[in-house]
């Protein structure tokens, strides 16, 4: 087990273990369990886009998959009066199975077209549901949905926003550290290479594709529950950008990482409240200092990895594979 | 139909040239300029507050549009992208920055500008109209005219200074061919420079242009930029014909598509129809394959 490795369990279950327990703390507060229920929603979509970046995309389309699953929520619910627990799979469902479809065209497009056209695709799908008639009440979107949980207590949504961020986090983790991660790794490096040695390229690309959009499918299902609605505007463009945002100012090279941006990023937004309208200017410009100060992302701090040697050959294929600095494979700019 | 085809040049013609801005700092730096809707905003309150509050000239508030963003595109190029170029271990950084950026200049603008709309009064006084109205006729103010004038003009003069100046062809060699460029004695890094300050100033210029139009608020950026990437797709990035032609195509289709559809659907059949397109042309009409 490599440092890398090591850092990524420590900080995922660290983060888990304070979230189980938090609630002895602060169970009285519905104010910071719902930042909390926030992060751990916004956490459990961001790593979708991990798992996208981890095969050498920037994949800036989660949002829309995120309005797939919550839509699936929404119309099951109201409309098939279905339970919560049958619908929440569903939802992910449904969401990478459009992601399968969607992403069996679309990712055969490489680097900054591949970003740029999930951009579009995001706003591509809130038009659609915009535009559904009646089938998804066009810009009212679809309200008043039941909650999955009798009582009044907030707490059975905070675990159950747990249990997804912890099924999330171990089905990527499964991945990332398994032969798949490395035939992802692989790809990442060099995608022309790796088919070469007959890695079946597009399965394995569309297999994460529908990984990825299924977790966005199962965030957007939750949110929609936890505020009882969904609207066209739920998930937008913007969220597409935070989502790979969280990813980036995580650490791209861990998993926890995208956990650690979600979190880190939400709760830093919630404590600049205070500064009222000069809240968003200030997290702008904090942010900007992360990405000048920390450009490899919350999760290097501290790591020898993270410095420099930006020239090193990345040794390619060979088990685990550091996926530190090694491979600094530009996906920008590659002129091949 | 006459009239449509009319708002579509109009339209494609302030649309090149918000494309060819973010083709220009693509080509030379690799960056896509998430940040470019962002300066489009910032140039339309630019021309806002000096033309609209201040009463200067149009003819003044435009060029100091263009020179504002031109310096900020400098100060986020000195500042903000060389120092992360120079030490991310991922190239995917970049693309980071640019988001921050965005993100940053839409935070400002709300927090200094408010969310309100804004509009301009019209730059000139009048209407040109040609033939009755009713069976088919044009309506075109001057105002719009002189919106499509002045994009017309910057697009020519952009392609003239690229093509036939001693920076312009600077600007080209190192688009081309960084190292190479180097070798040849070219300044790259005052090159690079320029190349984003330019970029910038286009969509200053774009924004203050539009800004005559459709008004401007603090939250357009976002939606400028979707549009400029649709542009840069279709014709392929870092390729100034197909930034022209990426947005006279858009323009059109946005022009004809508002006449023949209910609101939001328009968008919807460009999206669709562009990735379609892609799936055919995975590098738009005149790209290369970027990585």
């Amino acid at each position: 087990m490599n440092s890398l490795k090591k850092r990524d369990i420590y900080v995922s279950f660290s983060v888990l273990a304070i979230m189980l327990v938090l609630p002895l703390f602060i169970g009285q507060s519905r104010y910071l369990l719902s930042v909390l229920m926030n992060c751990a929603g916004l956490s459990v979509i961001a790593l979708g886009v991990w798992l996208i970046f981890s095969i050498g995309r920037g994949y800036i389309g989660q949002a829309g998959f995120a309005l797939i699953g919550g839509y699936t929520t929404g119309i099951l619910l109201t409309r098939y009066n279905l339970s919560y627990w049958v619908v929440l799979p569903l939802s992910a469902l449904s969401a990478a199975f459009f992601g399968a479809l969607i992403g069996s065209f679309i990712l055969k497009l490489r680097g900054i077209y591949f970003s740029m056209l999930t951009i579009s695709l995001t706003e591509a799908i809130r038009l659609a549901f915009l535009n559904g008639g009646s089938f998804t009440q066009g810009s009212k979107g679809i309200t008043g949905l039941p909650q999955p949980f009798s009582g009044d207590s907030p707490l059975p949504m905070y675990y159950l926003g747990l249990a997804l961020l912890a099924f999330a986090l171990l089905l990527i983790w499964r991945v990332h550290y398994s032969r798949v991660g490395r035939i992802f790794r692989a790809m990442r490096l060099n995608e022309d290479l790796a088919e070469s040695f007959g890695t079946d390229v597009w399965r394995y690309r569309v297999m994460a594709f529908a990984i990825a959009c299924g977790l966005g499918g199962l965030g957007g299902s939750y949110f929609t529950v936890f505020i009882q609605s969904v609207y066209p505007q739920s998930f937008t463009v913007e969220h597409s950008i935070y989502y790979m945002l969280y990813c980036f100012l995580g650490g791209l090279e861990y998993v926890s990482g995208a956990i650690v941006g979600a979190f880190v990023l939400t709760i830093l937004f919630e404590l600049l409240r205070e500064f009222q309208q000069y809240q968003t200017l200030i997290y702008g410009v904090l942010m900007i200092s992360v990405i000048l100060l920390l450009p490899n992302g919350l999760m290097a701090l501290g790591s020898s990895k993270s410095e420099g040697s930006k020239k090193a050959l990345p040794p390619i294929g060979g088990a685990d594979t550091t996926p530190g600095k090694a491979d600094a494979k530009p996906m920008i700019g590659r002129s091949s | 139909m006459l009239q449509v085809l009319i708002n579509g040049a109009l339209l494609g013609a302030v649309y090149a040239l918000i494309a060819l801005g973010l083709t220009m700092v693509f080509s030379i730096m690799r960056v896509v300029n998430f940040a470019h809707g962002q300066m489009y905003m910032l140039g339309g309150f630019v021309v806002y507050y000096l033309y609209g509050q201040y009463g200067l000239p149009f003819y003044l508030a435009l060029p100091a549009a263009g020179i504002v963003l031109g310096l900020i595109g400098v100060a986020f190029n000195r500042f903000f992208f060389q120092p992360v170029l120079a030490t991310s271990t991922r190239e995917e950084n970049s693309m980071l920055m640019a988001v921050g950026t965005a993100l940053l200049l839409e935070n400002l603008a709300l927090t200094l500008f408010g969310e309100k709309q804004r509009g301009v009064p019209e730059v000139v006084e009048g209407i040109f109209i040609w033939g009755d109205v009713a069976e088919g006729g044009v309506v075109l103010t001057y105002s719009n005219m002189l919106v499509m004038g002045v994009a017309v003009l910057a697009i020519v003069a952009l392609l003239g200074f690229v093509q036939y100046t001693r920076p312009g062809r600077a600007l080209r060699a190192v688009a081309q061919d960084k190292e190479a460029a180097c070798l040849q004695g070219v300044d790259v890094k005052t090159t690079t420079t320029l190349g984003f300050a330019i970029g910038a100033a286009l969509a200053g210029i774009a924004g203050g242009l539009l800004v005559t139009i459709y008004g401007v608020n603090a939250g357009v950026g976002s939606n400028i930029s979707t549009k400029a990437f649709i542009m840069v797709m279709i014709g392929g990035a870092g390729v100034t014909k197909g930034a022209i032609l990426g947005g006279l195509l858009l323009g059109f289709a946005e022009a004809i598509g508002y006449d023949i559809f209910p609101g939001s659907v328009t968008y919807l059949i460009i999206f669709v129809a562009m990735i379609i397109f892609l799936l055919f042309k995975p590098n738009g009409m005149f790209g290369k394959p970027w990585g």
